[in-house]
């Protein structure tokens, strides 16, 4: 079973989404169409179609995360599904359950969609071949694959404002070794048009054949970033200098950190992104994160309705789910 | 016993055989090859249309998983594969539970062997205590009990000075030490070829410097040490190179390669395949065609199986978190055979490297069809089409690459001491 076809029925429809890596422009486009269908729903009095009424969704963490539990809650509790949010970081398999007995325990509660989140990467691609036909999976980050929603919302959020993929110049800078954002960004954008593509670090941060992704590779920040008219920047965790992948924060931060100076070289327009949590004076200046052309907080309020979409595709509550919008 | 084999094609390439006829067992000896001896009277007659009959497979690395690991696998239950796999003698690695760093394991395994009558163990003990790199092993102890070789398994030692004086020690008494090549700094988490596949998995990789770096300490220090050193399970096209200019030198070396490595590779992992999760890691497709080359010049000495069953738990969950791995007994010859007809090698080439070579690497007198020679051996069908599934296989072992593939050619007979030891039916 290759890893992308895992994600489909029979039909060519969305039945688990893992990763963005092998889906068509179309499924790809219609998330994005289905996901601005909902990008209202936030705004009104009433926030809640009945979409997924009567589902259970449950959220499995078995890595901690704030925002992207509370955003596929949210998102959920939209759809008027009912949610369960289990941590599993500090539940069942601490006492030594294994994942597979810990999933088959929650099959037998009925759960409709599971959200996982798990530390090594193919751990979404395990579940959903362990589960029943009629359960779906989405992944919501799994060790450095693949992060599929944020990729799409980080998407969403680029044709907000520049609709026009073909001609787009984008930028991802940082930990890209380690960086399942920036697997699942640069595949969905490559599918979508995006033919220039950079990705801007060290050596050390970059896996070894990174280039056979389709993307050009910078070391110089300067360099990598002129003309760009969108750059994501990565978190940077701080275990990669006591690992001997970096000297020191300082010495990161001069070389690529984001600051407005830096800025300069890139497309008057840029958008700034960052997946969150940001470091601060890390891997970006505090004026350029809160700054005209930072989108950092708008990409957290498109997570709902991107997520909203994915959840409707993947159940088979959206009308069209995998040909369009509805 | 007295045993007479009629109209086979015979291989022996310790002689370059390879000729049609008979072979005459007698209490537990070949007695005669080519044409019965005269006034010869069998108890047992097979009649074949022109199988192989070959000397029996020696592997060079069989995990039987005993004593210690018995959920997956056991001595009795892997020798019964191995045995309808025509494999009469199988290297036995030291990573038990308990290591097999002292004569009372070995002792262990030999009365369990022995209870069976069934295919050979050669057991190996550990180059250091407990695995754990900083002490030696008692060597002649170990030799006296039995091990015909020394390693340190899967745990490589990261003491240059302790690997030093190992192979000295070892020099020492003889025994030749089996070396699983790797620099585990240099592997650091890794779980596959770091490369193409595990960029976009995004799987941590174990870079070919892992290999080759160790190689090339390794040989240094055999060059020093003096001692007699098999390289277990080359995975790089660089290996292959480093082997081959050492053997020029005439370093006292040899290498093997499991079966595979001839077959698959990198891409094999894509989708997370567990089954594919090995160790050393499947590389790119350069790499296995420099295998396949490096074993057509002898480079390479001897294919093995490298088999290590698993139970359904080791491979049922995320990939990082899966055992490494395969169960390849039972595929062994009909792939090892294969390479015969689609990679152009003699059938000599392949039964040597599957017999008289690695025989010669543990220092045993078989592997070949030579009159006075111990009768072990088996009889091969290179025509039988069969489709091999996972559940169906003896080992205890289901974690197979290969389930679902169409295998040509299927061990017949297996015959250890001159006494039919499997036949199938």
């Amino acid at each position: 079973m290759s890893a992308h076809s895992i994600q489909l029925d029979r039909h060519g429809r969305l039945k688990h989404f893992l990763t963005t890596e092998g889906l068509s422009r179309d499924i790809l486009t219609s998330i994005l169409d289905y996901a601005e269908s909902f990008a209202g729903v936030s705004g009104r009095a009433v926030k809640k179609v009945p979409l997924l009424r009567g589902k259970t969704v449950a959220n499995l963490f078995f890595e901690s995360s704030t925002r992207t539990r509370t955003t596929f809650e949210l998102a959920a509790k939209r759809l008027s599904a009912d949610v369960l949010n289990i941590n599993i970081a500090t539940s069942a398999t601490s006492k030594g359950e294994s994942l597979r007995d810990t999933l088959h325990t929650l099959e037998a509660m009925h759960c409709d969609l599971f959200v996982v989140r798990h530390g090594n990467s193919g751990a979404a691609h395990f579940i959903a071949g362990q589960v029943a036909d009629n359960v779906h999976i989405i992944n919501a980050g799994d060790g450095r694959h693949a992060h599929p929603t944020q990729a799409m919302l980080d998407v969403f959020t680029i044709r907000r404002h520049k609709p026009d993929f073909e001609s787009l110049r984008v930028a991802i800078v940082g930990d890209i070794a380690h960086s399942r954002v920036a697997r699942s960004k640069i595949h969905a954008l490559s599918t979508l048009g995006v033919s220039d593509i950079r990705v801007i670090a060290p050596k050390t941060l970059l896996p070894v054949a990174i280039e056979s992704l389709g993307v050009r590779v910078f070391h110089d920040l300067h360099e990598g970033l002129r003309e760009v008219d969108v750059i994501t920047m990565l978190r940077l965790q701080r275990e990669r200098i006591s690992n001997a992948v970096l000297p020191s924060e300082e010495e990161y931060f001069q070389c690529f950190g984001l600051t407005e100076a830096r800025l300069s070289v890139a497309s008057p327009d840029v958008m700034v992104m960052h997946p969150g949590p940001i470091n601060r004076g890390i891997e970006i200046d505090s004026q350029v994160a809160d700054g005209a052309r930072s989108v950092i907080l708008q990409q957290v309020s498109h997570g709902i309705a991107v997520r909203m979409a994915v959840m409707a595709m993947v159940t088979g509550a959206a009308s069209d789910a995998g040909s369009g919008a509805d | 016993m007295r045993i007479l084999i009629r109209n086979g094609r015979l291989i022996c390439p310790l002689q370059q055989l390879d000729d049609v006829g008979d072979v005459c067992i007698a209490d537990g000896r070949i007695v005669a090859v080519g044409a019965p001896a005269d006034g010869f009277s069998a108890d047992l007659e097979i009649t074949l249309e022109g199988e192989f009959i070959c000397p029996g497979i020696v592997d060079l690395s069989v995990h039987t998983r005993e004593p210690g690991f018995e959920h997956k696998a056991s001595i009795a239950s892997e020798s019964a594969a191995a045995l309808r796999a025509g494999v009469t003698g199988m290297v036995c690695p030291p990573n038990t539970r308990p290591v097999t760093d002292n004569p009372a394991v070995v002792e262990l395994v030999r009365q369990r062997q022995a209870r069976l009558k069934q295919t050979r163990i050669y057991p190996l003990g550990a180059l250091t205590r407990g695995l754990e790199g900083r002490q030696l092993t008692a060597v002649a102890a170990l030799r006296q009990a039995g091990c015909v070789g020394l390693s340190n398994a899967d745990r490589p030692i990261v003491d240059t000075e302790v690997l030093r004086r190992a192979f000295e020690y070892a020099a020492s008494f003889e025994l030749p030490v089996f070396i699983h090549p790797e620099d585990s700094y240099l592997r650091n988490q890794g779980v596959m070829h770091e490369g193409k596949i595990s960029t976009r998995l995004g799987l941590p990789g174990i870079p070919e410097t892992a290999e080759t770096s160790a190689i090339s300490r390794a040989l240094l220090l055999i060059e020093q040490t003096g001692v007699r050193a098999h390289f277990c399970r080359l995975s790089c096209a660089r290996s292959v190179e480093l082997v081959g200019a050492a053997k020029q030198q005439g370093l006292p070396i040899s290498a093997d390669v499991g079966i595979c490595h001839l077959y698959l590779t990198e891409t094999d992992v894509d989708g997370f395949n567990a089954q594919c999760h090995l160790w050393p890691p499947l590389r790119t497709d350069r790499d296995r065609l420099a295998l396949l080359d490096g074993l057509r010049r002898g480079v390479i000495d001897a294919i093995c199986s490298d088999h290590q069953p698993h139970d359904e738990d080791a491979k049922a969950a995320p990939f990082s978190s899966t055992e490494a791995g395969a169960s390849t007994l039972e595929a062994l010859a009909p792939l090892a055979f294969n390479l015969v007809a689609t990679r152009a090698f003699t059938p000599t080439q392949i039964i040597g490297a599957l017999t008289c070579h690695p025989a010669a690497v543990i220092g045993i007198d078989s592997g070949s069809l030579t009159p006075g020679a111990l009768a072990d051996l088996f009889i091969f069908n290179d025509r039988q089409q069969w489709t091999l599934s996972a559940a169906a296989l003896t080992s205890a072992g289901k974690n197979t690459p290969f389930d679902g593939w169409e295998m040509c050619g299927r061990v017949m007979h297996t015959f250890i001491d001159g006494k039919p030891a499997f036949t199938y039916e």
